[in-house]
């Protein structure tokens, strides 16, 4: 075939550019936002607040950074190197914080250790002296967060050390480095790529947080927004002040593709890494234990004895729909996105240049703008194009208010969550293995089905489950663009601690646990097929 | 490629069926609030029992609906905006979201302080904010008002919930309305001097926080103290009812109206109106424990044991107009 430029547009790109544009809706009509002057808003943010929400914000992201690179590496490092007792639970039990809404966290926290809580009244009884400590200060703020953020980081950097196998190790080991100068020059930075995709999601979190840290009372860049929306009546300044969260995403793609560098995910397991029990073993199990009892098993027991008192009020008929439409969505629209996932990953595959990497970046900005601003924004956008079909075809409103549009809005909020893993797991399907494949007389589909779905699968499911899991945590965005009737456990969460009714909000915070729980445990499952 | 065209109809197809919705029937009546599904729903299920009208809502806080309100314009399916806080109420007014309605049984119901001159909203319940004490350590005749709790006798003994809650953002509006933004800001760093900690993040830690000691007075609202009362009788806490010789008793609404693009305009109307008599009333304002806006029903049986006050009787809209003011005035004075 002679080589001439094809005047055509390209497919592929308009498939890439049509998801991107998906995403860059909402996010237009936040910028547009700038069009208007809001510099008095901006003024007095400035002169009052705005600097030390800046300084609390940095000092988040600082700490919680730090927390969940400590806990998810080391955790990570441990399960997937060194056998301990316990190990196999704890592999699986580590996970299980994912499940656990991190404004639940909080709010556990607060109350249980604040001075009105149980711990610092027993403190004082036992102790007449004992003066009491702030639950509320940055500390506990930070140490929360880590907790519920971890597992991002833990999940993928596991599945890196379990997939560098234990040669370059013993390699390393044998070329005179002890076991920590081998686990810092050798095995971290081959894991580097995973380890900076863990971090960039837990980050991103961190940053649109707004439940979690108003729990706090520690306010951070998204109080501003919201002060600046439901105080101050300016949804523009607010958008305005959520439209530069994007620069730091920009900045965290930018920490992940350094972290990256030229790094890619070794292809093949090679002989299972982990060793030998040694004698601080038991140290090992402490450790990890100490982990999954702070992070869940304390705080939902927590949870559990506060609905012991309203299991009846609280279990009726409309609470096992709830649950019921709670994982129907997070399962079909989790399949959704994962989907629309794939589709981009196998684009970028196909075309692997700046403009296509643009877009499937664009693609996956969601994630880091706060969920009820996003949500807005959607439905501003929704709104316009429903408008506009009305004007042409004298429709009613058709996408507001629709399951579709709901859906949309989690492929736009959970994109980056669902890209990472499948990027990762096509990134370790060498094109020679599919060239190989056809060149054994394999059609094209048949070569997919034998050779890239068994490895691309494992990663699937790991978005799949993650996914799945953030969508049925998700509050802002099914809030506000739910089909009347479509009220899932996190609709009932928020009713409830809207009206401060937090204990009551106990039951279906569990419920929403124990659903978000089948996920982690059928990722759990696969992990350990690895 | 193949794949993906194979996927793609069925899947337009399955997103087009999803969007699609069945056709409106007319005796119907589509609402957003932000009331809990658990209160509202008795209220619209005896309407419905009573007249036949269904009645569809969704719920959610009153910045994301007013925003949702915004954006449908004309499109809007929704007929009536059902929500807490006259500030709420008033922004929605600003935003051109409701439309007046003339109604003598609304007037007839619910006292004109309580409701829009224009009548775009009308309260349907009143929730009081006033101070709560610890019945330990304060004798009643210590307190007066809510402008006393900045002197200086109350140094290291004040907990306060984040000014972030439009509860405290209404009830600093309309200090500033009745004493001038100076005189409120005074009161204001008074306020903040005699904290005693942090200020937290709901009304219950702070009633929490008196009964553990930790300080001695604060301000919350009645259906909060009502319903850790409920729970436990033997409660040491006592409500004090602030103000009573001046401008009386802090009270704000939960209330309605009716959207400026409703499609069954006469049915919202309707329900308005229902909602504004003794049954109604009653299922409201029970529910939550809060007054009824209506002056002929009475309250809760444990909500009257708190006793009778004056209410002061400045327009609730007053909320909404000076909140913008009371946020920044709260900014300044270093109240988070």
């Amino acid at each position: 075939m002679p080589v001439t430029a094809d005047r055509r547009p390209d497919r592929y790109l308009i498939i890439a550019g049509a998801l991107a544009l998906a995403v860059l809706l909402p996010v237009a009509v936040l910028l547009s936002a700038w069009r208007g002057d809001e510099s008095e808003t901006w003024r007095h943010l400035v002169d009052t607040v705005l600097w030390r929400l800046l300084g609390h914000t940095a000092w988040l992201v600082i700490g919680v950074g730090i927390g969940v690179l400590l806990l998810g590496v080391s955790l990570a490092w441990l399960v997937a190197t060194q056998d301990f007792p316990g190990r196999r639970v704890l592999d699986w039990a580590l996970l299980l914080p994912l499940a656990m809404p991190a404004y639940v966290l909080a709010f556990v926290v607060v109350q249980g250790l604040d001075y009105a809580g149980p711990v610092q009244t027993a403190l004082r009884q036992w102790w007449p002296g004992f003066s009491g400590f702030s639950a509320r200060h940055p500390f506990w703020v930070i140490a929360t967060l880590s907790l519920v953020f971890y597992p991002y980081v833990y999940m993928l950097a596991r599945l890196a050390f379990l997939t560098q196998g234990r040669a370059v190790m013993e390699q390393a080991r044998l070329l005179g480095r002890g076991p920590w100068a081998a686990f810092f020059q050798v095995a971290l930075p081959m894991a580097r790529p995973a380890i900076a995709a863990g971090l960039a999601l837990a980050l991103m979190e961190t940053l649109a947080d707004f439940g979690a840290v108003s729990v706090f009372n520690f306010d951070t860049f998204t109080t501003a927004i919201y002060k600046s929306w439901y105080g101050l009546f300016n949804l523009a300044a607010a958008a305005q002040l959520a439209s530069l969260l994007l620069l730091f995403v920009l900045l965290a793609l930018w920490l992940e593709r350094r972290g990256r560098g030229r790094a890619r995910y070794g292809d093949r397991g090679g002989r299972p890494m982990v060793a030998v029990r040694s004698r601080w073993a038991w140290l090992m199990t402490c450790y990890a234990g100490l982990v999954v009892v702070l992070a869940f098993v304390l705080p939902a027991a927590r949870l559990l004895y506060w609905t012991l008192d309203d299991v009846a009020r609280g279990l009726d008929a409309r609470f096992m729909s709830l649950a019921l439409r709670t994982l129907t969505l997070g399962i079909s629209a989790g399949v959704l996105v994962v989907g629309l996932a794939s589709v981009l990953a196998w684009l970028q595959r196909l075309r692997p240049h700046r403009l296509m990497r643009a877009l499937v970046r664009t693609a996956t900005m969601g994630y880091a703008l706060p969920g009820s601003v996003l949500a807005v924004g959607i439905v501003i956008g929704f709104a316009a194009i429903d408008r506009q079909l009305g004007q042409w075809f004298g429709w009613k409103q058709l996408l507001v208010g629709s399951l579709g549009a709901l859906f949309l809005a989690y492929v736009i909020r959970f994109m980056a969550v669902a890209f990472g893993p499948v990027e990762s797991a096509l990134e370790r399907v060498r094109p020679a293995l599919l060239e190989a494949a056809r060149t054994l007389g394999a059609q094209p589909l048949e070569a997919a089905r034998r050779v890239l779905l068994p490895m691309v699968a494992p990663g699937l499911i790991t978005a799949l489950l993650l996914v799945g899991i953030d969508i049925m945590k998700e509050m802002p965005a099914t809030l506000l663009l739910r089909p009347f009737g479509w009220d899932t456990l996190a609709v009932r969460i928020y009713e409830l601690t809207a009206e401060g009714e937090w204990q009551r909000a106990a039951l279906p915070s569990l419920a929403l646990v124990a659903v978000g729980l089948l996920p982690v445990y059928l990722l759990v499952r696969r992990l350990r097929h690895f | 490629m193949t794949v993906l065209r194979r996927l793609a109809l069925p899947a337009l197809a399955l997103l087009v069926a999803a969007c699609s919705e069945q056709p409106e029937p007319k005796d119907e009546v589509v609402v957003y609030t932000s009331r809990n599904d658990e209160l509202i729903k008795p209220v619209f299920d005896a309407y419905t029992e009573q007249t036949g009208v269904s009645i569809r809502y969704i719920t959610d806080n009153a910045g994301a609906l007013a925003a949702r309100l915004k954006a449908e314009g004309e499109q809007s399916p929704a007929d009536l905006l059902v929500t807490v806080d006259a500030g709420n109420l008033w922004q929605a007014t600003e935003e051109d979201l409701l439309q007046p309605v003339e109604s003598t049984v609304l007037e007839g119901n619910v006292p004109e302080h309580l409701r829009d001159g224009q009548g775009r909203w009308f309260g349907l319940t009143q929730r009081a904010r006033t101070i709560v004490y610890s019945s330990e350590r304060v004798q009643p005749s210590e307190l007066s008002s809510y402008e006393a709790l900045a002197d200086e006798q109350w140094k290291g003994r004040l907990c306060l919930r984040t000014s972030k809650k439009v509860y405290n953002q209404s009830l600093v509006a309309t200090m500033i309305e009745r004493l001038g933004e100076e005189e409120a800001e005074r009161v204001v760093r008074g306020w903040v001097d005699n904290l005693a900690t942090d200020v937290f993040a709901n009304d219950n830690a702070v009633m929490e926080a008196i009964i553990a000691g930790q300080c001695d007075v604060g301000i919350v609202n009645t259906y909060y103290f009502g319903r850790l009362q409920r729970d436990n009788p033997q409660l040491p806490l006592k409500l004090f009812w602030a103000n009573q010789d001046s401008s009386g008793t802090h009270v704000n609404i939960s209330g309605g109206g009716v959207t400026r693009n409703a499609p069954n305009r006469e049915a919202a109307v309707a329900l308005l109106e229902w909602m504004s008599k003794p049954e109604a009333q009653k299922l409201l304002a029970d529910g939550n424990l809060e007054y009824p806006a209506s002056s002929g029903v009475e309250a809760a049986e444990q909500v009257k044991a708190w006793g009778d006050f004056k209410a002061d009787d400045l327009n609730v809209s007053v909320a909404g107009s000076r909140q913008v003011e009371a946020v920044k005035l709260m900014d300044r004075a270093g109240y988070r």
